[in-house]
């Protein structure tokens, strides 16, 4: 290498410099370790310990058995997961696409400089930080039916009373309600900062070329948010299919079983009923069908961005 | 300030942003509501003066002062041991060379795919064989570290000039020096960053102090609340009193950085 002319102008400290930085093993294991070993300590022993439970009887307390494929055929025939799995779904196709959608439309409404907006953005983003318990708590209260503000006005605009939480064709859709209150501050911040790249060159000559409104929104705004809107829609989905504390605060997966969602019932099965090989096997039935939809959502994400 | 001309869009805007924060302003309201006005049918709108009553019953006799430092002990630390370790393997990553270390990082990043319900009865098991079942141990350990953490000061580290550590290294100065001395200084951004992450996340938790803890001296204030509705479900201005304990450091955290959090939130989607 041209370095051989190089050293003769090279600090004498830089060479001592550079033989230390080769011997830096060491110091780079001591930096990574305490991180290596709690981070992958606590999640691949974990999974593959999981891995095994879900192929055994298990009740947390005494000795295993191996039962192979048991948990697996009989989660297969088991009504109740098919209904955790269906409420889930509903639930997730509920709240991604609108929180989604809603979003997009606020950020968009809030990408502007006029008085207050900075109010605005901060009361439409709050919600997002309030924990999911505090959630529930909240309106558990505000849907109650006997004391809850929700029915007080209901009653005063002269319309009838509602069982809400208590009401099985009610409560899956007002957790999805709940969420979007808080959820879809989040898509807005994102959608925000996805704004602030979309070229304003762009916009303008789409503009002097003609383009209204509409016209601006879907041929530059729209494909230049791509990338975000995909990121969003992997996000929110993956939330949504894990979705769990504001379901154990309202309603418990009631009332009739009407909002047991799939992480209830993984919940219910490993801590209340100790069945922990079940509910492995349907943690894991979960964890695969999240890795196909978050490899299904790259996959089209590289396309996108490879146009 | 300038003053800007009004705009139409305000008639959109204002009722928007007002039902988002509508549910908020309920809990504050109702909060000091005393129970009497809460519990007659139609249940009053809005309260008649500020009756304490509710903040007096969950200050005295219940755990809630308990549960609250409970929950200010778990973030605490997983707030300072997420910048701690999360600065040192993050750098190394960055800038040491060291056998093994792209395998490390590419394998700690893989785990942030993990569901958690998938390692949650193992990692109960762990903590179980450890004996810190129903300690605040249980919710510490797992909360030290995130792959997240780790890969955010990676990236921030990365995109400083090497530069300006270089002079340090010829002089002499060990990684750990350059570390604190030069490059942390710079690192406000990543720093606010992950301490706003690692709080929201473990002041936040539900799911792990649920299957975690057993005694209600050891709950956090996401658990105790829960449980206290459930046990006082018709003294709701001491319930909805609770809650505000509950929300108000997260809600003061973000009037207070609104920035700070607003980049945090919008970074992670921007880069993941």
């Amino acid at each position: 290498m041209a370095s051989v002319v190089g050293t003769f102008t090279v600090d004498p400290r830089s060479r001592a410099a550079k033989r230390r930085a080769r011997g830096e093993g060491a110091t780079g294991w001591a930096f990574v370790s305490p991180s290596v070993v709690i981070i992958l300590g606590l999640s691949v022993v974990p999974v593959l310990w999981s891995l095994l439970l879900s192929f055994q009887v298990n009740d947390l307390v005494s000795p295993s058995e191996w039962v192979g494929l048991a948990n697996y055929k009989a989660l297969v025939k088991d009504p109740a997961f098919g209904s955790a799995v269906s409420h889930t779904l509903i639930y997730t196709a509920l709240y991604v696409p609108l929180s989604v959608v809603a979003g997009l439309g606020i950020a968009i409404a809030l990408d502007r400089k006029i008085a207050l907006i900075g109010l605005y953005r901060t009361l439409v983003f709050v919600p997002f930080v309030v924990s999911a318990a505090a959630q529930g708590v909240l309106f558990s209260f505000v849907l109650d039916p006997e004391f809850g503000v929700a029915n007080s006005l209901l009653h005063k605009l002269g319309l009838p009373a509602q069982g809400f939480f208590s009401d099985p064709g009610q409560a899956l859709y007002l957790l999805v309600a709940i969420s979007l209150w808080s959820g879809t501050g989040f898509c807005v911040i994102v959608y925000l900062a996805g704004l602030q790249g979309v070229s304003s060159d762009l916009v303008e000559a789409a503009r002097i070329d003609g383009a209204g409104r509409w016209g601006v929104l879907r041929h530059v705004t729209l494909p230049a948010l791509a990338p975000v809107t995909i990121f969003l829609l992997l996000f929110q989905t993956i939330n949504a299919l894990q979705v769990f504390d504001l379901v154990f605060v309202t309603t418990k997966g009631g009332p009739l079983g009407s909002t047991t969602v799939i992480v209830y019932f993984i919940w219910e099965k490993a801590f209340k009923t100790f069945t922990a090989g079940y509910s492995a096997a349907a943690a894991y039935t979960l964890a695969v069908a999240l890795l196909v939809v978050g490899a299904a959502l790259q996959i089209y994400r590289r396309r996108v961005a490879a146009r | 300030m300038k003053r800007l001309p009004f705009s139409g869009w305000h008639l959109v805007l204002a009722p928007l942003a007002l039902l988002f924060a509508l549910p908020l302003v309920w809990l504050l309201v109702s909060s000091v509501m005393s129970n009497a006005e809460i519990n007659r049918f139609p249940p009053a709108l809005w309260p008649q003066g500020i009756k304490l009553d509710g903040y007096r019953y969950v200050l005295g006799n219940a755990l809630f002062p308990r549960w609250f430092l409970n929950s200010f002990i778990v973030s605490a630390v997983a707030v300072t041991a997420n910048l701690v370790l999360g600065t040192l393997g993050g750098y190394a990553f960055a800038r040491i060379r060291f056998a093994g270390s792209k395998i490390v990082l590419g394998l700690m990043l893989a785990t942030m795919v993990i569901p958690f319900q998938l390692t949650m009865i193992p990692t109960f098991l762990v903590m179980k064989q450890l004996g810190l079942i129903d300690t605040l141990g249980a919710l510490i350990v797992p909360s030290l570290v995130t792959p997240l953490s780790v890969f955010l000061f990676r990236q921030f580290f990365v995109s400083l000039p090497r530069e300006l550590e270089e002079a340090a290294w010829i002089d002499g100065c060990g990684r750990l020096r350059i570390l604190v001395s030069i490059v942390l200084p710079l690192a406000r951004p990543a720093l606010s960053t992950v301490a706003v992450l690692t709080f929201l996340a473990t002041w936040n938790d539900l799911t792990w102090p649920l299957i975690a803890i057993n005694s209600d001296s050891t709950y956090t204030l996401q658990l105790g609340l829960t449980t206290f509705q459930g046990q006082h479900h018709t003294q709701w201005s001491a319930v909805m009193a609770g809650n505000v304990i509950t929300v108000l450091p997260v809600l003061l955290g973000f009037l207070l950085a609104q920035k700070a959090f607003i980049r945090s939130l919008a970074s992670t989607g921007l880069k993941g």
